[in-house]
């Protein structure tokens, strides 16, 4: 069965988030995003720092409620739910923090945070929590003798790869990472990224995958959805990714990337023009103010997403 | 300026890093490569004097401009660091203080480093910087609490006060790895300008190779690591495409290229 075939695990509909600033202004993280994953997909989200991924996986994974629009997990509206419904939901869907000092506190036994969300819903007892987590430990590659440490006493990696093992040990049906790879080197990386694509062939698990490494998104994910600004300018079939024709700043990005083989002796590409605000967006084309093929109509129309190709959606005027 | 002359250091009394040495002269830069759990983050925090409780430098020296920085007076090294040795955090967030807010903890920073200057004075430096650093809206970032920030910008601004005053070494921990590339190239770039114009020597860890042979110039280093040693050194040509040893390839084999294959069928 082809993937767009299969159920919709996840779909957020007119997602917007709009938060209050310390002067109490607001701030539009997430402005009217559509997206869908299928079950035994991963799709990618890449985009600028401050574009509101973070926003929106909050959102996806039920931690946070969006301003307007909906979550939809397996059909059912989850954005109102609460209470013990809300945890019951919340079963199936794990996340892997960007910076695992959210899930955990440092102060915190590794095999106690490893096993935590198992004890929370009451599937193993304390006398199997030692054996349990020098299992998952085994899965990311870490010494079982770990079990007895403190988070504080690890590298930044090996911390990353206890938030991944806490998410894994619930074996959730969405499992959400974000950012979960940029703190480790490339050859462990690959094969953290081979045991989640194991999982996903053994377990059909859905995932979805937020990294900067747009190189590594495109052979990962089934589907990258590109933000800027609040808003998904693009969603590429993976191995299209920053393959032309392609959003004007997803070509930003591909320029901007370091390879081994690029010039060492001519200076990096990179958006020199100052960062647009989420507390000033722009009225047309969230990237109008960057964009070296602006015209009159950006700044005043915003474009929608549109197909250009089978699986492939572009919001730009160029594509009209 | 900088010599790292054979440390040792442990936890607990456990070697994590062995017989580790490092020259750095003025205005070079040092790349720091390897494996997760290799003792890289522990080289910068030993130099800085920064290593957690329970770490200590068994063996070995740090001198900095010909002085020890492990036998002088606590004092000594206390007034170079945030000024003319400062680091960037490899996570940034867990740094700053969660329960004020960006702008207070900034002027602070720079005003107990520079007591010439106004609060209204380094508020400005603080706001220029931010803005440097390519972060929308300086005066609301200035006003913001950690929790209103994303990663990202968290990290750039660990960055931004890591580089407020020009020092004379600049220890980068993963400066960008938090960040999109378009962002992470201007940081770069921004670094390169800091080393270029002022002189800064840099060491700087990453796990972006094509980061850490774009930043060192022939006659800079790059270090690859492995459970606390060094396997191998050299410069970007050497190290990129004569490696010699195994990991240094394996590493280089498992970089994922935009040409690369693909994991799943699409
Ligand atoms: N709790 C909050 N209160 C106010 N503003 C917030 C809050 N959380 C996030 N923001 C703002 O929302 C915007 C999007 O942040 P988000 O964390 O989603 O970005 P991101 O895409 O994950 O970036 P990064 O790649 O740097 O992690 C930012 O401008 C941020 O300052
Ligand atoms: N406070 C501590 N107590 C005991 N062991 C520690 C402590 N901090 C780090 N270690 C151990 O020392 C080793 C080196 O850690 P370090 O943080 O220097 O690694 P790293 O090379 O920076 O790794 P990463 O790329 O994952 O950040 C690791 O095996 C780690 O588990
Ligand atoms: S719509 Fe216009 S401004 Fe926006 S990306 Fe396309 S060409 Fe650029
Ligand atoms: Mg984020
Ligand atoms: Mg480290």
């Amino acid at each position: 069965m082809s993937i767009n075939e299969r159920e919709i695990i996840l779909e957020a509909r007119n997602v917007t988030k709009v938060f209050r600033t310390s002067k109490g202004r607001p701030l539009l993280a997430n402005d009217s995003v559509n997206l869908t994953v299928r079950r035994g997909e991963t799709l990618g989200i890449a985009g600028e720092s401050g574009c509101g991924k973070s926003t929106f996986i909050r959102m996806a994974t039920m931690l946070d409620p969006p301003t307007s629009g909906q979550i939809l997990f397996r059909g059912q509206d989850v954005s109102g739910l609460r209470g013990e419904k809300l945890r019951a939901a919340r079963r199936h869907v794990q996340m892997v923090f960007q910076d695992p000092g959210e899930a955990f506190s440092p102060r915190m036994k590794v095999k106690n945070i490893i096993c935590e969300p198992l004890r929370n819903f009451g599937l193993i007892s304390r006398s199997q929590v030692r054996k349990k987590a020098e299992e998952l430990l085994a899965m990311v590659e870490l010494p079982p003798e770990y079990a007895e440490r403190y988070a504080r006493d690890m590298s930044g990696g090996q911390r990353q790869r206890v938030g991944i093992a806490r998410a894994l040990a619930l074996e959730p049906e969405l499992l959400v990472c974000d950012e979960v790879t940029s703190a480790l080197d490339v050859s462990v990386q690959k094969r953290i990224v081979d045991l989640l694509l194991k999982l996903q062939r053994e377990k059909n698990i859905t995932m979805i995958f937020i990294c900067h490494d747009i190189a590594l998104v495109r052979a990962f994910a089934h589907r990258t959805a590109i933000m800027y600004l609040g808003n998904v300018v693009e969603i590429v079939p993976g191995r299209q990714l920053g393959i032309s024709p392609c959003h004007p700043y997803t070509e930003a990005l591909r320029n901007a990337l370091f390879d081994l083989d690029m010039d060492f002796s001519k200076p990096i590409e990179a958006i020199e023009s100052e960062a647009p605000s989420p507390l000033d967006v722009p009225p047309g084309c969230p990237f109008s103010g960057r964009c070296g093929h602006c015209s009159d109509r950006c700044r005043t129309e915003k474009p929608a997403l549109r197909d250009i190709a089978p699986g492939h959606q572009v919001a730009c005027h160029l594509f009209d | 300026m900088l010599k790292v002359d054979n440390i040792t250091v442990e936890y607990d009394g456990v070697p994590v890093l062995e017989n580790f040495s490092l020259d750095l002269s003025t205005g070079q830069v040092v790349c720091l490569v390897g494996e997760s759990g290799s003792g890289k983050t522990t080289v910068i925090r030993a130099i800085l004097g920064l290593l957690p409780e329970g770490g200590t430098v068994s063996k070995g020296d740090i001198l900095f401009e010909g002085k020890s920085l492990l036998h002088s007076e606590a004092s000594y090294v206390e007034s170079l660091r945030g000024r003319d040795i400062t680091m960037i955090f490899q996570d940034s967030g867990a740094m700053i203080d969660p329960i004020s807010t960006i702008g207070s903890q900034f002027i602070e920073y720079i005003r107990a480093h520079d007591r010439s200057l106004s609060k209204r004075q380094a508020y400005q430096r603080a706001a220029q910087m931010l803005t440097q650093m390519r972060l929308p809206d300086a005066d609301n970032v200035m006003h913001s609490y950690p929790f209103q920030l994303s990663g990202g910008m968290r990290q750039r601004v660990g960055i931004a006060m890591a580089m407020t005053f020009e020092p004379k070494l600049l220890l980068a921990d993963e400066p960008t790895s938090a960040l999109d590339v378009t962002t992470q190239a201007q940081i770069v770039r921004q670094m390169m300008d800091l080393h270029i114009y002022h002189q800064t020597s840099i060491i700087i860890v990453t796990h972006n190779l094509g980061v850490a042979a774009y930043m060192s110039d022939l006659s800079d280093r790059i270090l690859v690591m492995k459970k606390g040693r060094v396997v191998e050194s050299g410069n970007r040509e050497e190290i990129l495409h004569h490696p010699k040893d195994p990991y240094t390839k394996e590493l280089l084999a498992a970089i994922p290229t935009m040409e690369g294959e693909v994991y799943v069928d699409q």
